[in-house]
């Protein structure tokens, strides 16, 4: 089957080389989310798009679920030698990827032009940048906001449009909220623990990992200070349930008001809108020593495995859907940032934006923002920090013992690599 | 007369091997070739673009003695294993006798034990979370009747692997009924004739006389228990995906994490290999000293 | 007093009937309900099927449902071919080292393929099954139970039987053919029940070796529609599941009669 695939594209290519005729480029791109739904048509629709004005490419979107589905998904197929030319993945998953000598280096594909790399807005480059090559062009990224209940704030004889800045507002107005049916605020820890973590720990002055993924700082006095923080939230303020608080039910629990505030991603903006039936409003998380959160979601990368003809092609889609117009309406649609500058200068996110000012607010944070938590072995350092703040939360552990072992653990697994 | 023998055993023999190659074939290249590719895989460190594979012996083994995840997760699996075997073995035979007793509305209490059966895993798995969810879910609303807490049975280490094993046992029970059930209608009406004539009580008969006869049944049960006991996982990818911090991590779902997530097929090989010797062990414990001792099949 | 346990007895069957079923009902409940009114338990909230349409266009169920029904099937056909052959060798054929590879056989009760996950997927890949239905089927249709069950319902037809239609002329194959195998009809049954609904909801391996909604099963489309990237809907999922698990569970309730039964005749005890 991948002989006769071969065969069949050295032949064409080889009938392209003859006439100069346009030949056909087959495009097999994994993407994350779920196949079906809403934004499986806002993709195909860009898709579509893109093969009306580029008649010689054919995109096949292989639609597989969350960023960890997909990953394995896609990296299965290369395994089994399935054609797969492109994928949006998890950003954080550019160290391992690179690693394991799968994707090819944005500055190593011909035709590619170094400035384009500069369209886009710096903190979502971040995570793509390694070893001073780019691996990773931004699409589908996110920030963590803090969505709150205005009507909420209001029973509680808090100003709705006064969400709080620090930590100290946190608690206090958390307290305030809080009654016997509901809870002032909940950060998710399970799914993506660690990068709820990491907004409190950059807000609390620390990171919890070094530029070049080598170094992990679990065990910083800072980085402990913040665990014992979000501890507090539920084990001394009350304000949060005590526990995990799960990820995927979260967005429901706030809209059925059990709780006053949560942080999730902005991914979540345009379906919080639609099913809201109550004012709510948007806001940068709080600051302790200084605001911030980690960026999050996806990039487009470019595997190692393809010809020319098709990096040429995977180039051109992805530089179609990363084109401003595009960008727009995916941000629209989805809650999702706009990946450029020039994006939010487009008539489409510009009246949006205007007409409402929450779809703003991750973008304005990027400014505060620095790259999500990645490291080599990232699946397996991320996991150890991951146990420790659920070991933390559920009162299993100490803040200060569980960081500790997973830095022990994060060293053992990053010895390798030094 | 005696070469007729011979081409005629020489024929068997042909015919046999014949009828056995598609079994033969299969089995060789889905069962024993990849355990035997296992088992070589599992000597030697994982290729990365800094490292080239290389043998290196019994390393990955000690790397998962040294690693405190895994004896957690075979910590827990023994926990699953140890309940999940007696008490859906004690929930099946209680429910075998009451469907096999004269109670009203035997037929829906029949259906209802068995239904979940019929379902994948991964559905059970969804209308159980529905169950779970702090706050929103069935347990936390009828608690709140009640005036009790919302507990986040899902999220709290104390109580995560519990909460999987009651949807294993809740999926199980039934199959496992049905197994009694047959056992039951094969026992002669004249014993309990018998038995009522000596002035016995249903708890004595059904003690003395059903759990002995019922015996064999059980064996064949609790091995078929213990399997699942291992390969029952599905329902972690729904609910806690072995969360939190690993409180409901399963050996099987470890391999996975391992071998799928985590791209280390080393590690994953060598824990493989420590599955299947516990069960071989229990294979020839089944094989040599149950199935002797029982007569059974 | 004994009529007095007897009542007690049938609440307990009865209560622990109920409590069974309960994670079923409600989520059928919930699924014809909005979510905000599923979550809050409005019981005289109206009905909806709103939670069906929101589902039912969120993935391509109708290909998961074809993709399932075509695995069972081919792993049925499979199996009935391998361990028809395999029964029969093992239960009337003398050959040097049956009970030999009997016993390899049996071991193979204890060396799960979900257990091989990892070795299996290389091999399916090898050989070019990576997300096709093949692949899927192939490592359960030399299933060791199988084999057992079929050696166990040849072992009981009666020798007279072979003889006979051996003087008739019949080869090997043709005493199989006509002779066993419609003798062994229930056993077939049953190992189809029990083969259908155990692929029907098998997940880990499907989960591995699909990659595409052309070839994934059902449990696997559920599986990833119930786990988006940010959040779920329960009405939603529960409408989801309902519809994926409606065709065997109608399917159970009506031939619920025969399903028993057929488990009971066959004698897998």
């Amino acid at each position: 089957m991948n002989v006769i695939r071969k065969i069949s594209l050295a032949a064409v290519s080889a009938t392209a080389l003859a006439s100069a005729a346009a030949a056909e480029t087959e495009l097999t791109m994994y993407y994350p989310i779920a196949v079906g739904g809403a934004l499986t048509e806002v993709v195909d629709g860009i898709v579509a798009d893109f093969e009306a004005a580029n008649p010689d490419i054919k995109v096949n979107a292989i639609y597989s679920g969350n960023y960890d589905d997909t990953r394995v998904r896609a990296l299965s197929a290369l395994a089994s030698g399935e054609p797969a030319q492109l994928a949006v993945m998890f950003s954080i998953d550019a160290y391992d990827l690179i690693e394991q000598d799968l994707i090819v280096a944005y500055e190593d594909i011909d035709g590619v032009n170094p400035d384009w790399l500069d369209n886009f807005y710096p903190a979502l480059m971040a995570n793509g940048r390694i070893e001073g090559k780019t691996w990773g062009i931004p699409f589908q990224r996110s920030t963590i906001v803090a969505y709150y209940n205005k009507d909420q704030f209001r029973a509680a004889g808090l100003d709705p449009e006064a969400p709080p800045k620090t930590w100290d507002e946190l608690i206090s107005m958390g307290k305030a909220l809080t009654n016997d049916d509901t809870y002032g605020l909940m950060i998710p820890s399970t799914g993506y623990p660690y990068w709820m973590f990491q907004a409190l720990a950059i807000q609390n002055g620390k990171e919890v990992m070094s530029d070049d993924g080598l170094t992990t700082y679990f065990d910083d006095e800072a980085v402990v200070d913040t665990l014992e923080f979000w501890q507090s939230l539920s084990q001394e303020h009350g304000i949060m349930p005590t526990g995990t608080v799960e990820w995927g039910t979260l967005r429901q629990a706030f809209l059925e008001g059990q709780t006053s505030m949560m942080w999730h991603s902005t991914g979540n903006l345009t379906a919080v809108k639609n099913n809201a039936s109550f004012d709510f409003g948007v806001a940068e998380l709080p600051a302790n020593v200084r605001l911030g959160s980690p960026t999050g979601g996806g990039n487009f990368y470019v595997f190692k495995e393809t010809s020319d003809e098709e990096r040429a092609a995977a180039m051109k889609l992805i530089e179609f859907m990363t084109s401003p117009e595009q960008a727009a309406a995916w941000s629209i649609a989805t809650g999702y940032m706009g990946v450029s500058p020039a994006a939010y200068e487009t008539e489409a996110l510009k009246s949006y934006t205007e007409e409402f000012p929450p779809a703003l607010v991750a973008r304005n944070q990027l400014e505060n923002a620095v790259a999500e938590f990645s490291t080599f072995e990232t699946a397996r350092v991320r996991e150890g920090l991951n146990n420790a703040i659920q070991a933390a939360l559920t009162g299993t552990k100490s803040a200060e013992d569980a960081l500790g072992e997973a830095q022990t653990s994060a060293v053992r697994l990053l010895r390798d690599y030094q | 007369m005696a070469e007729h023998v011979n081409i005629e055993r020489r024929r068997q023999a042909i015919y046999g091997w014949i009828l056995l190659s598609p079994a033969a074939i299969l089995l060789t290249t889905f069962a024993f070739y990849p355990s035997l590719a296992t088992l070589w895989s599992s000597l030697f460190s994982r290729e990365t673009r800094r490292r080239p594979s290389e043998f290196v012996g019994g390393e990955n083994y000690t790397d998962l003695f040294a690693d405190p995840t895994f004896w957690k997760v075979v910590v827990n699996n023994l926990i699953y294993a140890g309940a999940t075997i007696p008490i859906s073995i004690a929930i099946a035979l209680s429910m075998a006798l009451w469907a096999n007793s004269k109670i009203p509305a035997r037929g829906f209490v029949r259906t209802a034990y068995f239904t979940p059966t019929v379902l994948p895993m991964i559905a059970a798995a969804n209308l159980w979370l529905f169950f779970y969810t702090p706050g929103l879910g069935v347990l936390d609303q009828i608690g709140s009747l009640f005036g009790l807490p919302s507990i986040n049975w899902l999220g709290q280490p104390e109580t995560a692997l519990w909460a999987v094993i009651i949807v294993t046992i809740w999926k199980e029970a039934g199959f496992f009924m049905i197994f009694y059930l047959a056992a039951l209608q094969t026992i002669p009406e004249d014993l309990k004739e018998a038995a009522d004539i000596e002035g016995a009580s249903r708890w004595t008969y059904t003690r003395r006389i059903v759990l002995p006869l019922l015996m064999p049944t059980t064996l064949f049960i609790m091995v078929n228990a213990l399997i699942n006991s291992v390969k029952l996982i599905d329902h972690l990818f729904i609910l806690t995906k072995g969360g939190p911090n690993d409180a409901s991590k399963l050996i099987l779902y470890y391999i996975w994490e391992m071998a799928f997530a985590f791209f280390d097929a080393p590690h994953a090989a060598a824990m493989t290999i420590l599955v299947l010797v516990v069960l071989g062990v229990v294979a020839g414990v089944k094989f040599t000293i149950l199935d002797k001792r029982t007569h059974y099949q | 007093m004994s009529g007095f346990s007897k009542h007690i007895e049938s609440f307990g069957a009865l209560l622990l009937a109920v409590i069974w079923i309960s994670p079923l009902v409600f989520a059928f409940w919930a699924a014809f309900h909005s979510t905000s009114d599923a979550v809050n338990f409005n019981i005289t909230s109206p009905w909806t099927l709103d939670n069906f349409r929101t589902a039912w266009e969120g993935a391509p169920w109708l290909r998961y449902f074809l993709n399932t029904f075509l695995l069972v099937t081919v792993i049925l056909i499979g199996q009935f071919f391998v361990t028809t052959l395999a029964g029969f060798a093992f239960a009337q054929v003398q050959f040097p080292g049956r009970d030999f590879v009997f016993i390899l056989v049996l071991m193979q009760l204890f060396i799960l393929p979900e257990v091989l996950i990892v070795e299996n997927y290389a091999m399916v890949s090898r050989l070019g099954l990576f997300d096709t239905i093949l692949g899927v089927g192939m490592p359960y249709m030399a299933s060791a139970f199988g084999i057992f069950l079929m050696r166990q319902a040849f072992k009981g037809v009666p020798i007279e039987l072979h003889e006979a239609a051996r003087v008739e002329g019949c080869g090997w194959f043709g005493i199989l053919w006509r002779v066993y195998v419609p003798l062994a009809r229930p056993t077939y049954l049953a190992y189809a029940l029990v083969s259908v609904s155990t692929h029907w909801n098998n997940f880990l391996w499907p989960l591995i070796v699909t990659n595409s909604p052309d070839t994934r099963p059902l449990t696997v489309g559920l599986s990833i529609f119930g786990a988006p990237e940010n959040g779920v809907d329960i009405s939603v999922i529960s409408a989801a599941t309902m519809m994926s698990v409606a065709p065997l569970l109608i399917a159970f309730l009506v031939f619920q009669r025969q399903f028993v039964q057929a488990f009971l005749r066959a004698g897998i005890k």
